[in-house]
């Protein structure tokens, strides 16, 4: 049987874990669409509902 | 003008997701320093709490389980709303909000499942009893991978939205059972000790480092979900364009 404090320390461990993955996936998603969107635009695609000029 | 068709117009404003990316950027910076103060804060006042007199150390598990259950719970709230955002009103963001809640929404589920766990083995002898509230719980984290299994089902996420949204609102019957579980069955898990209409049963110097830390958690989902639905509309966006070159290119032959 662990100790009360093994518990303790796993449920924390698990949760900053779970959590931080969760930002780590969210921030690089965002960064590869991020280059994504801006291979397209460098070959010249532009959305058809966007004025010109507009670069976002 | 009144102020019905300012608030209105103010609203239907954010459904542009171009003024949306613009408005969520400003506000992210601070919604994600507000998470980690007051994540700091919560941490700190949760291990400056007292020992329980019966639970011991394994009392401070509470003060990251109880706020997960919770935004598991909200977090699903937030996707009902969204649906009928969907389904009423069509709102352009609607779709895009309950779509990027989903993993946020599984993983709080995972981790009030998993912590309530660790939880139950020292305190109650058992990692798992299929109780009311911990099934209706398990049934919650089997929905969010239903609904996130349906969208990766789709392609196109116009075609997967209107049936994940009659999917969540159908499955949103779940959260009042989730909450009511302790009262309407004989359960393991104990009954409500915060919110009950008698007020919080829970001492002080473990109720405010259980409210701070579930403030936090309630900034990071924010936080969190706003990044995502950023990501959803750039992904929607290159999706958009690629089609519109792939159709140019077509044309042009």
């Amino acid at each position: 049987m662990m100790s009360h404090e093994a518990f303790v320390f796993l449920s924390y461990g698990a949760t900053a874990l779970t959590l931080a993955g969760l930002l780590i996936g969210i921030v690089l998603d965002g960064r590869a669409r991020r280059r994504e969107l801006a291979e397209l635009e460098a070959q010249g695609v532009r959305r058809r509902s966007e004025p010109a000029g507009e670069a976002n | 003008m009144s102020d019905t068709t300012i608030s209105q117009g103010w609203f239907t404003s954010l459904a542009n997701p171009t003024r949306f990316l613009a408005l969520s950027g400003r506000v992210l910076p601070y919604l994600a320093t507000a998470a980690v103060l007051s994540l700091l804060v919560g941490l700190y006042m949760s291990f400056a709490a007292p020992e329980d007199y019966q639970q011991g150390i394994t009392v401070r598990i509470m003060f990251i389980h109880v706020p997960a259950a919770w935004l598991a719970m909200m977090c699903y709230s937030v996707m009902a709303i969204a649906s009928i955002g969907t389904l009423v009103w069509r709102h352009p963001l609607a779709d895009v909000a309950a779509k990027t809640a989903l993993p946020i929404g599984a993983a709080f589920t995972f981790l009030s499942l998993l912590t309530g766990s660790l939880w139950g083995r020292p305190m109650w002898g058992t990692w798992w009893v299929w109780d009311a509230r911990l099934t209706s719980v398990f049934v919650l984290f089997l929905m969010y991978l239903g609904l996130m299994a349906l969208h990766k089902a789709m392609d196109d996420p116009a075609r997967a939205a209107r049936p994940a949204a009659v999917l969540t609102l159908v499955g949103f019957i779940n959260i009042p059972i989730i909450k009511f579980s302790v009262e309407w069955w004989n359960t393991l898990h104990q009954p409500a000790s915060v919110i009950r209409l008698d007020g919080p049963t829970i001492h002080p110097t473990m109720l405010y480092p259980l409210l701070v830390m579930a403030l936090a958690y309630t900034l990071i989902f924010f936080t969190l979900h706003l990044m995502a639905m950023r990501n959803e509309i750039l992904r929607r966006r290159v999706q958009t364009m690629r089609r519109q070159a792939a159709q140019a290119i077509g044309g042009g032959r």
